[in-house]
């Protein structure tokens, strides 16, 4: 790792969160990708989507106190720094407008489910 | 300009005196926020300094960490710091005191502290491998839309009930806001002149920073990628860091009135000698300053179409400044943007953030001064490294202490989190056990 890199290294493949388990923390992407996955019904791993450089993941963390819901692994080699519950909860209570990424970045999120839910049954 | 009323709107004007991390995390935020809103406004920056230049000229003059809850958050805001800028990522912090050294490891064995240079480094800088800090801001707030006038401002001057900018050999520039961002380190009091109410200047003591030269290769195997603090019984001195850059490292004293004295105390301790390589030569320093910080903010940072924030309104208490920095520009912007710019505005939604940094460095007050008990007694000294290096050991426990130590180094946590922390009863118990323990010598 580079003398000034923030956050921690993780090699391809390496998981990052793990569906099921209990997160305190949200995740921003600061150099590579890291792909979403989730069982399927027949055991067959679905890949949910790819995110790269500057994007979140396991932020439902930050929002509900369910388990994760998909894992997420490197792609390659990234570089991802870890944000805490606490310490983010306790500035969107002094400055709620710190959301305005997230919750823009849920929303595209859910328009994007929207559009698969969609094709799908246009599919089927 | 604005027409109805104390509010900003499309087409409206501000004026920014200052382009610290104050004056650029306004901008940022106040041009970002007005995107949303649909509002077009005019942001001018006056900043006499060049960030691309090594020495003064480019430097605000600091210790450079970035805490782990400003990186953390300005992640959030979708501001992640490069390695371009970033010379170092801090994992660790090495205590040192005369009873021994323990190191305090991160929580997460993550990287989550920046230790940057405000300008591209000091003043006999060799090569430029690292960007500046401020001048990343800086060019953040231009790719917003900010626009930069390289030059000092003179006077603040009123008309029409607008507040007017002027630089040298220019008429005067009316804007619908003014905010100050001067910090504490210039002459601007001639600035202040024109104000319609009673200003009150922050109240502030002088620091010391020098820096030195070791190369990379020298700093990753003696300092590595930790912060070294220090502990020791020498009066006046609160706080004394040496932190590792990438080609340099700083070191960093805090304190009241530091002085040659002081220094020359400091240097010469041999816990500080320990940490540099053997037979270093002290006097082969590359550059040094003596910058002032504020200790008391500003009791009224606001009026109406003028606001002040960072660290020439109200800052935390020897810790993240540039994390007050934002967190001041940060809620100044969006009470312009989202409530109205009068001083009854400011007064409802900024004025809170302010109170609760001071509310906050008057616990800190108090816990400095526990710190400096602690420095003054050997035996507590003996108890808080005896507690720190156990919990350290120990693979799976709540490190009660090594958890305040980090938290009171980095500045990561609020001094009112820190302190309710230490009242736990089992913190007390143990620093009791081990206390008792220091006493009887075992
Ligand atoms: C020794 C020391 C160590 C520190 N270490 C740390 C640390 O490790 N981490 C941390 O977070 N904080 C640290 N701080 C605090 C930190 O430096 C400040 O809190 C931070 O710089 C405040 O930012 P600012 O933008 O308010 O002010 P400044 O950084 O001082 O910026 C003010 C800007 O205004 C400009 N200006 C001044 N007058 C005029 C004028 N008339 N016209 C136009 N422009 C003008 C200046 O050129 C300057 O660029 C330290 C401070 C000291 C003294």
């Amino acid at each position: 790792m580079a003398s000034g890199e923030l956050g921690k290294v993780y090699q391809d493949g390496e998981v990052i969160i793990c569906e099921g388990e209990e997160g305190q923390c949200m995740f921003v992407i600061q150099e590579g990708e890291v792909e979403v996955v989730m069982d399927g019904d027949d055991g067959q791993e679905i890949r949910l989507g790819v995110r790269g450089s500057g994007e979140f993941f396991g932020e439902m963390a930050i929002f509900d106190r369910d388990v994760r819901s998909a894992t997420v692994r490197s792609l390659g080699e990234a570089r991802v720094l870890t944000v805490d519950k606490k310490n983010f909860m306790r500035r969107v209570h002094e400055d709620p407008s710190l959301a305005f990424r997230l919750v823009e970045t849920m929303s595209r999120r859910i328009r994007e489910l929207g559009e698969e839910v969609a094709r799908l049954q246009n599919n089927g | 300009m604005a027409e109805d009323g104390l509010h900003l709107d499309d087409g409206s004007r501000v004026g920014v005196i200052g382009g610290g991390p104050a004056g650029s995390f306004f901008s940022i935020f106040l041009l970002d926020l007005a995107y949303r809103m649909g509002m077009d406004i005019q942001v001018d920056i006056y900043e006499p300094r060049d960030y691309t230049r090594p020495g003064p000229i480019g430097c605000n003059m600091c210790g450079g960490i970035i805490s782990e809850s400003l990186v953390q958050n300005l992640a959030a805001e979708g501001i992640n710091l490069p390695p371009t800028i970033v010379q170092r990522g801090i994992d660790s912090y090495m205590l040192h005191m005369d009873v021994g050294s323990v190191r305090i490891e991160t929580p997460l064995q993550e990287k989550r502290i920046g230790a940057v240079y405000r300008g591209p480094g000091p003043r006999d800088l060799k090569e430029v491998k690292w960007g500046s800090f401020d001048g990343y801001l800086q060019n953040l707030a231009i790719e917003k839309g900010a626009n930069v006038i390289n030059q000092r401002v003179d006077e603040l001057l009123w008309e029409d009930r607008l507040p007017q900018i002027k630089i040298r050999k220019e008429e005067p520039q009316p804007y619908d806001l003014v905010t100050i961002a001067v910090g504490v380190n210039s002459a601007s009091r001639k600035l202040f002149n024109n104000l319609n109410f009673e200003f009150t200047a922050p109240k502030t003591t002088k620091t010391f920073i020098q820096e030195y030269y070791l190369g990379e290769e020298q700093i990753q195997e003696i300092l590595g990628s930790s912060m070294h603090v220090f502990l020791l019984d020498l009066p006046r001195l609160e706080f004394a860091a040496i932190i590792p850059k990438g080609d340099y490292v700083s070191v960093c004293l805090l304190g009241e009135d530091i002085d040659k004295e002081l220094i020359s105390n400091f240097m010469n301790a041999p816990e500080v000698k320990g940490v540099f390589p053997p037979g270093w030569d002290f006097d082969a320093k590359s550059c040094n300053c003596s910058p002032r910080i504020n200790i008391s903010g500003n009791s009224r940072p606001f009026d109406d179409r003028i606001v002040f924030i960072g660290d020439s309104g109200v800052t935390r208490l020897y810790k993240d400044g540039i994390g007050a920095a934002y967190r001041t520009a940060k809620s100044a912007a969006t009470t312009a943007v989202l409530q109205g710019i009068s001083a009854e505005d400011f007064e409802e939604h900024y004025w809170p953030a302010c109170r609760k940094i001071n509310t906050d460095n008057m616990i800190g007050q108090a816990m400095f001064l526990v710190t400096r008990i602690i420095q003054g007694q050997q035996i507590a000294r003996r108890a808080v490294l005896r507690m720190t290096a156990d919990e350290q050991k120990e693979a799976d426990s709540t490190k009660r202490m090594s958890m305040v130590l980090w938290d009171m180094f980095t500045g990561s946590a609020p001094y009112k989190e820190i302190f309710v922390r230490t009242l736990s009863p089992v913190f007390l118990a143990r620093l009791a056990g081990d206390l008792a323990i220091s006493v009887t010598g075992r």
